[in-house]
């Protein structure tokens, strides 16, 4: 008897077609929401084309970066200041943050006493909890005036060094701006760096050791060699984060319409110009914002697609799953604790 | 190790040559000064925001709205209290939107995606979405939903585009705990004859629930401090408001204001707002911290 009710339609212990609704509903109203973050992008992408491109059709996409004059109430629109201004500060932010960043990652994962570890990593990420308008705010009204005279004596001395020398120097300009990335991009680089420090195998550290290494050289011989494409990663995004950065840039650039002839004057940047202007912008001036904006997008999209592919690659060695193991936190984790 | 060997003969006797240990010595102390360089902000900042930030807060600071009177005495340009209003309604409601979208993606990816092509694009997407500067979902929310159905600035549509900052932070942080759900769990349940969606709703999201919640709270801590994606959605307004259809306030739209204003007051009052803005954060990370302490997951 048993034997026959095996044999029939449906097995004895399958669900009825009623009791499995529920699990599909869930799994293709999941699938659903999963895709709906693709076409969101995609949807934004082609409409950011679409309003820019009047913009686009007056000067031709090379025309509108290449020009170096922004003048809205002539309607002239050339993007190069907003794109150079945004490449200096990028870069000081770089110049400046990184190694500092990658200097705190090896103290708190080599050097500093174990007790310490976790309050000094704690203390770091909380440099990225501070908001970007708080920075500004503090970089305007206590950075900038304190360093002005340190900044014009090196613009001084270094006076025949172009775009570094000469010139007088203003409140908001490009090195305090970059000044004030590097510390906001110095959580992620240090948390992805400490991240993939964490990774190196402990075997390889103490063969250093073993050998008669110090401290130093193992840094130098087992951990760095072993870390540079994950740190390399962090840093780009950090560049990442620093590109799109608006509204502390905004503060502190100075908003001029034409590229900033030396270090310390005032300049312009991407993000700032659609923060500043877009609240009374029409027409053209209008698109020609959205084109700035299409650009930072392009620009930060090019940055994180590699910063991502250097991280996994160099973190994947050790978890070839991808999977979060008990050895340590999974990447993503080093993200979402300093916000990215 | 014999008592009357000096510890600092010990280099010496492995054949560690002065010139290394003096590099050495100077390598430590670069990394050690470098990591202390990293905190000096840190330090700067929260002591002048609490020496100037406290110098404006007064118990009228809380209580009322900032008022467009700024050529006066302090006493009548008002403090803060549609501002702190207007963020907790505009974060909770985007909170609301991006949370259960979030965990839901994160479910998938780990229930049903896992590692398809299409699990990998969403994973690539969500990255994507990760690094796109936060005043392009302000500019996303305008195409679309001022520009789109041509009406005006709102408290809601501010939620919209934080929401979209805060959906990729709220899908990561899930998906790493969700991945932290031990398999044996959801095997022993489905061995139980339990179906899919009963396994995922009582066994995975309770189990992985702390460690969710410690995700989200950081997503709202950086939600709470954004100011570019509110600047052409929600934009500002002096008086409170609880309908989230009208022109809101928020704290970081009203402290970038008030930075450029040129009375000293109107700064004072930035100063003030921004003392609260971040203990409102530093609160959030806190409690982030607390739960996460909690959580049997990781």
């Amino acid at each position: 008897v048993e034997a026959a009710s095996i044999r029939g339609d449906r097995a004895v212990l399958a669900r009825s077609p009623l009791a499995r609704l529920p699990d599909r509903v869930l799994k293709y109203g999941l699938s659903v929401l999963a895709a709906l973050i693709l076409a969101l992008i995609v949807f934004f992408f082609i409409r950011l084309v679409g309003e820019a491109r009047p913009a686009f059709a007056k000067t031709g996409v090379l025309g509108f970066a290449f020009d170096n004059d922004w003048t809205p109430s002539i309607n002239h629109f050339g993007a190069l200041p907003l794109l150079v201004g945004t490449l200096i500060t990028s870069a000081l932010a770089l110049i400046i943050g990184v190694p500092v960043a990658v200097a705190t990652a090896i103290y708190a994962t080599e050097l500093c006493p174990l007790r310490l570890r976790a309050p000094l990593t704690v203390l770091v990420e909380l440099l990225a909890a501070v908001p970007s308008v708080v920075y500004g705010l503090w970089g305007i009204f206590f950075l900038a005036p304190k360093l002005r005279g340190a900044e014009q004596w090196v613009a001084d001395r270094l006076s025949l060094v172009p775009f570094i020398g000469g010139g007088l120097v203003t409140i908001p300009n490009y090195f305090i701006t970059g000044l004030v990335l590097a510390m906001m991009i110095l959580p992620i680089v240090s948390a992805i760096s400490r991240e993939v420090m964490s990774t190196v195998p402990l075997d390889q550290k103490e063969a250093a050791l073993g050998l008669g290494a110090t401290r130093w050289e193992m840094i130098r011989i087992a951990v760095i060699p072993y870390c540079r494409p994950g740190i390399v990663g962090g840093a780009m995004l950090g560049l990442g984060r620093a590109i799109g950065e608006t509204i502390a840039v905004t503060i502190l650039i100075g908003d001029a319409p034409r590229l900033g002839s030396h270090l310390f004057g005032q300049g312009y940047s991407l993000a700032a110009v659609i923060a500043n202007e877009f609240g009374e912008a029409q027409g053209l001036h209008r698109s020609a914002l959205f084109a700035a904006g299409l650009v930072l997008f392009v620009l930060t999209l090019l940055v994180n697609g590699v910063a991502r592919g250097l991280v996994v690659r160099s973190t994947r060695r050790t978890r070839p799953s991808g999977i979060a193991t008990s050895a340590g936190p999974a990447p993503p984790v080093a993200d979402v604790a300093v916000g990215a | 190790m014999s008592a009357d060997a000096p510890t600092g003969d010990l280099a010496a006797r492995f054949g560690v040559s002065p010139a290394r240990q003096r590099k050495d010595r100077i390598a430590r102390t670069t990394l050690l000064g470098a990591t202390i360089l990293a905190l000096i902000p840190l330090v700067l900042i929260l002591y002048y925001l609490l020496k100037k930030g406290l110098g404006a807060w007064s118990s009228s600071f809380f209580t009322t709205d900032p008022t467009g009177n700024t050529f006066f005495k302090s006493s009548s340009i008002g403090g803060v209290k549609s501002a702190i209003l207007g963020t907790i309604e505009i974060v909770a409601l985007a909170s609301a939107i991006a949370v259960p979208i979030g965990v839901g993606v994160a479910v998938w990816l780990v229930e049903y995606g896992k590692s398809s092509w299409f699990a990998h694009a969403v994973r690539f997407f969500v990255d994507v979405l990760t690094g796109v500067p936060s005043i392009l979902f302000g500019l996303f929310i305008y195409i679309v939903l001022i520009v789109g159905t041509g009406s005006s600035f709102a408290g809601y549509k501010g939620s919209f585009a934080l929401s979209l900052l805060m959906l990729p932070v709220v899908i990561r942080s899930a998906e790493v705990i969700l991945l932290l759900v031990p398999a044996g769990l959801r095997e022993s349940a489905l061995a139980l004859g339990a179906p899919r969606w009963k396994v995922i709703f009582s066994i995975v999201l309770p189990t992985a629930l702390p460690g969710m919640i410690t995700g989200v709270l950081l997503a709202v801590a950086r939600a709470a401090g954004e100011t570019a994606p509110l600047l052409f959605t929600a934009a500002s307004t002096k008086a409170t408001t609880l309908n989230l259809g009208e022109f809101m306030n928020s704290l970081p739209v009203q402290i970038y204001n008030d930075v450029t204003s040129p009375t000293t007051a109107v700064v004072d009052r930035a100063w003030g707002a921004a003392l609260t803005l971040v203990t409102l954060i530093l609160v959030l990370n806190l409690l982030a911290r607390l739960v996460a302490r909690r959580s049997r997951l990781a």
